[in-house]
């Protein structure tokens, strides 16, 4: 092999590069806040008996489930573009992540709100709980436990999905790195460094999650 | 008292109670058999209002309790219920599952709540487990917890539904020890069971429920080894 590495101006450049995984995280925290709440709401309607609240839930969910990725961000950039809604990469890839957040978050909210049985809500009423005690004490606790690590690897997920935004030259990690290496042609150089770097925020989350859930979670389920 | 009138319960096109009466005085232990899909489940659940009744009256110390203006919340305080399938809350310990109801819907201070959640469960023989969680406890042990959860809200009344059905054999006896000794206190309770020596013995009455209605009731030990109804003498000579 001849290529020879040249680490120096990749370390001259970290500064950008935190820069970028900073907006990497933040669009992806930005992107799992909004999906939840939005995911909540479809989850109710889903569950809703008025058919149009759950067919509007049901083709969200569809679309978002079994459509790219790459297709969800060039509809928001270049697809709006074209009815003269201009988007910023930022806000395009932010939309494009927060679609498919709350349609696969709204499939795992609702099946665990469907895996807790029926009896859980027969003893906190025999105990003469009101409805939202029942919810508040006995069913959302249980349910949190449940889509946990399902909500989780999604934020890993619109972490590494992120990425995509290099595509719309979004300024996040891959699309400065991209940026950086094209300026300097250190392309191997640039593209390990990213990598470490998305591989070191991923396992951060899942430790930080990890630890968190401990404190939340202490008994068994 | 516990007095039910004439009720009918239905589920879609099935009817499930077909004109139901039954009074039990306060201190007195019925135990409902009969075999299943007889709907005896069903009429504890319609008592304690969690299964809305179709036609007739449920009154609870003169509280018609189906009515629209009654609290259906507040009634089942007085009323403490057991299923067959525990129901523990498996995301706290033992103790928080006795103590939470106190608190939340008594409104007791949390001291309060923890002495009595404590006092109940050693009652039923659980004093060495308050931190444990109760999915590492058995089917008994569970079961006594719920028996105990429920006691802790100082109810007038025991609805206690197949609660040995879903037990390994060598646990059942330690949940029915548990009942004997409720009803030695005195305690009111109505329990619909499988176990004919447990409804001979412990309770002062029992009814047997065939197809809806109650075919034969009367005092348990007659009941259970001289039955009147050639229904019930059927019914009793399969399960013994």
């Amino acid at each position: 092999m001849d290529y020879e590495f040249h680490w120096n101006v990749v370390f001259q450049n970290m500064p950008q590069l935190l820069n970028g995984a900073f907006v990497t995280l933040h669009v992806s925290v930005l992107a799992m806040l909004l999906g939840v709440v939005i995911a909540i709401l479809l989850a109710i309607a889903k569950m809703n008996n008025t058919k149009f609240f759950s067919q509007v839930a049901t083709v969200w969910v569809e679309i978002a489930r079994n459509t790219p990725a790459l297709f969800q961000i060039y509809m928001a950039y270049f697809g709006l573009g074209a009815f003269g809604i201009h988007l910023s990469p930022y806000v395009a890839v932010l939309s494009a992540l927060v679609f498919i957040n709350a349609g696969y978050l709204t499939e795992t909210f609702r099946g665990g709100f469907q895996s807790i049985p029926s009896t859980q809500y027969s003893a906190s009423k025999s105990l003469g709980m009101t409805s939202i005690q029942t919810y508040r004490y006995i069913i959302l606790p249980q349910m949190l436990r449940r889509i946990y690590h399902p909500m989780t690897n999604q934020f890993v997920w619109s972490i590494l999905m992120s990425s995509l935004g290099i595509l719309v030259g979004m300024s996040e990690l891959s699309g400065t790195t991209q940026r950086l290496q094209s300026l300097s042609f250190r392309t191997l150089e640039f593209f390990i460094v990213a990598a470490v770097m998305y591989f070191v925020i991923t396992k951060l989350v899942l430790f930080g999650s990890s630890l968190l859930a401990r404190r939340l979670f202490k008994g068994e389920i | 008292m516990i007095s039910v009138q004439n009720v009918h319960k239905s589920f879609g096109d099935l009817e499930v109670l077909k004109g139901v009466s039954l009074d039990v005085k306060k201190g007195e232990v019925v135990s409902v058999i009969g075999g299943s899909g007889s709907g005896k489940s069903t009429l504890l659940y319609c008592i304690n209002a969690i299964e809305p009744i179709n036609r007739g009256k449920i009154l609870v110390d003169d509280v018609d309790v189906h009515a629209k203006e009654t609290n259906k919340d507040k009634l089942r305080q007085k009323l403490g219920m057991v299923f067959q399938q525990w129901n523990s809350f498996p995301h706290m310990t033992v103790l928080e599952n006795a103590a939470l109801a106190p608190r939340i819907v008594k409104k007791m201070s949390k001291e309060e709540a923890i002495e009595i959640a404590k006092k109940e469960l050693e009652h039923v023989g659980l004093g060495d487990k308050f931190d444990v969680y109760p999915t590492k406890m058995s089917g008994g042990q569970q079961q006594r917890l719920a028996i105990a959860r429920a006691l802790a809200m100082k109810p007038d009344y025991m609805l206690l539904d197949e609660v040995t059905s879903a037990l390994d054999p060598e646990l059942v006896g330690e949940v029915l020890d548990t009942l004997r000794l409720l009803a030695e206190e005195g305690m009111t309770m109505i329990c619909v069971t499988h176990e004919m020596g447990f409804a001979r013995d412990v309770s002062d009455r029992v009814a047997y429920f065939h197809e809806g209605v109650i075919a034969e009731i009367g005092e348990a030990r007659q009941v259970i080894t001289d039955p009147q109804n050639p229904l019930t003498q059927k019914f009793l000579s399969k399960v013994r």
